[in-house]
């Protein structure tokens, strides 16, 4: 795909995605969670989906509310058990959703992996861990690690701060989390953004995700979630 | 005397009532520990200027007393350095919250990033400490944190393992005994692990130790003598 299209709504945004698709989710709580497009990922119908996401949905809102609709087949994530994750926990004790527990960083380093062309990387987190069941383990100079492969998307959508009519985004502070990274793991990065500037209006130097990594933008009203408490 | 450490952070009988939140405890305390006075026997032993990242629970409580100019940097794994304390009232900010998910500020100097970048400078060995809470530690340092192991349990590990195996030092903040007294500290962890080998020491209400390679070490007790505390703990006193 060449230059990124800017779409005049969220349900334009996701048109396509088709069932079956792995989506990359952005957001670590509710902190980046690209609301609109989800919403709108409800009301377009994908189902059978597998998402990759830090959580697997807080309260009813998100991700909890694409998983509610029955329309994920499988969650990988680090931490689906949340105060606030009913909504998973009541479909994974139905056996209604597959999961697969990824460490965090390992959920990132795959998918940056995906994004960069990687095939594989031998990472020392989980070793000696349940979760090392299956994987290769090789010691290279003396400290042991586990083979490890990407994790590529169909599709992410993710949340930005800004985009300039290039594609370049620019985030705000902890919001950032996966958005860079699940935007060069996808082969379509669907963006929603507070603003969409003109070409120029962004500082270059500031930029967090060149546009390349980009396909579309669409520009929403100011996010509506809530903070939680301690959780 | 008979220590009876069933209530975690209770002082033992006899003892005096622990103090303040802000007081400072003496390196030898008469009386096991609140989780507080730990916080700031851990947040001494935390060098000037380091880059350390505090897991979530009780290891957060360090950051309070942590002097201010210790130029300590701190570190969340959702993408920060030079957090700042919790944020109150109209401070708050959906887009800035700790590992937690609990919203905070940000210092002068702060830096944001992406999770990729954000666990590469924690495996890389970037990070000088990271402080963790655990269900238990084994003699040689390893750690069991993520997971009870009970069969229905939904799994969810976070960023346990990679903190486990990323900082330089990895401290454990702990009650050092159940609610129902069995050790937390043991020969080998019964819970699964989240790292091997990992934990270098081990900050307790009821002592201080050293893990590791070489075994378990008694560096510090609190309202327990180290006989008694080897005893409980089945350790071999040198």
């Amino acid at each position: 795909m060449s230059r990124a299209e800017i779409l005049r709504s969220a349900d334009e945004a996701v048109a396509g995605i088709e069932d079956g698709s792995t989506v990359l989710v952005g957001g670590f709580g509710l902190a980046g969670m690209p609301f609109d497009l989800i919403d709108a990922l409800i009301r377009q119908g994908a189902k059978d989906l597998t998402i990759v996401s830090n959580n697997a949905g807080n309260g009813d809102v998100g991700l909890a509310a694409l998983l509610a609709a029955g329309r994920v087949r499988k969650v990988l994530c680090s931490f689906p058990r949340q105060v606030d994750s009913w909504v998973f926990d009541d479909l994974y004790r139905a056996g209604k959703v597959e999961l697969e527990v990824v460490p965090q960083g390992n959920l990132a380093e795959r998918m940056r992996a995906a994004g960069a062309g990687i095939g594989a990387f031998y990472c020392p987190t989980a070793v000696g861990t349940p979760l090392a069941e299956g994987k290769e383990e090789r010691e290279i100079d003396g400290r042991k690690y586990l083979l490890e492969y990407p994790i590529k998307g169909d599709y992410a959508l993710i949340s930005a701060h800004r985009a300039d009519t290039m594609g370049n985004l620019v985030y705000r502070k902890t919001a950032r989390n996966f958005g860079p990274v699940m935007a060069t793991a996808a082969t379509t990065t669907i963006v929603q953004v507070d603003q969409v500037v003109e070409a120029g209006q962004l500082d270059p130097e500031a930029v967090a995700t060149p546009s390349i990594y980009v396909d579309r933008i669409v520009q929403v009203e100011a996010r509506h979630y809530t903070v939680q408490g301690a959780r | 005397m008979t220590t009876t450490p069933t209530t975690g952070y209770a002082t033992a009988e006899g003892s005096p009532a622990s103090g303040p939140a802000d007081a400072v405890p003496p390196m030898t305390a008469d009386h096991r520990l609140s989780m507080d006075e730990l916080a700031a026997v851990i947040a001494r032993d935390i060098p000037a200027g380091a880059f350390v990242n505090l897991g979530i629970g009780q290891p957060t409580k360090i950051a309070d007393h942590l002097p201010a100019d210790s130029g300590v940097v701190l570190h969340t794994e959702n993408g920060m350095l030079n957090m700042g304390p919790k944020a109150e009232g109209d401070a708050v900010d959906p887009d800035l919250t700790n590992a937690g998910k609990v919203p905070v500020t940000e210092l002068p100097g702060a830096a944001y990033f992406h999770h990729a970048d954000s666990f590469a400078m924690m495996r890389g060995g970037h990070l000088d400490v990271c402080v963790l809470g655990a269900y238990q530690v084994a003699f040689d340092g390893d750690l069991a944190n993520w997971h009870t192991g009970e069969p229905d349990a939904i799994p969810a590990v976070g960023g346990a393992m990679d903190l486990a195996i990323g900082a330089k030092d990895v401290y454990v903040m702990m009650t050092l005994f159940t609610r129902s007294g069995e050790p937390k500290l043991v020969p080998r962890c019964s819970y699964p692990l989240t790292g091997v080998g990992c934990v270098s020491r081990v900050y307790t209400d009821c002592g201080v130790f050293d893990v590791g390679p070489d075994g378990v070490r008694i560096r510090q007790t609190y309202g327990v003598s180290a006989d008694e505390l080897a005893e409980r703990l089945g350790i071999t006193l040198p």
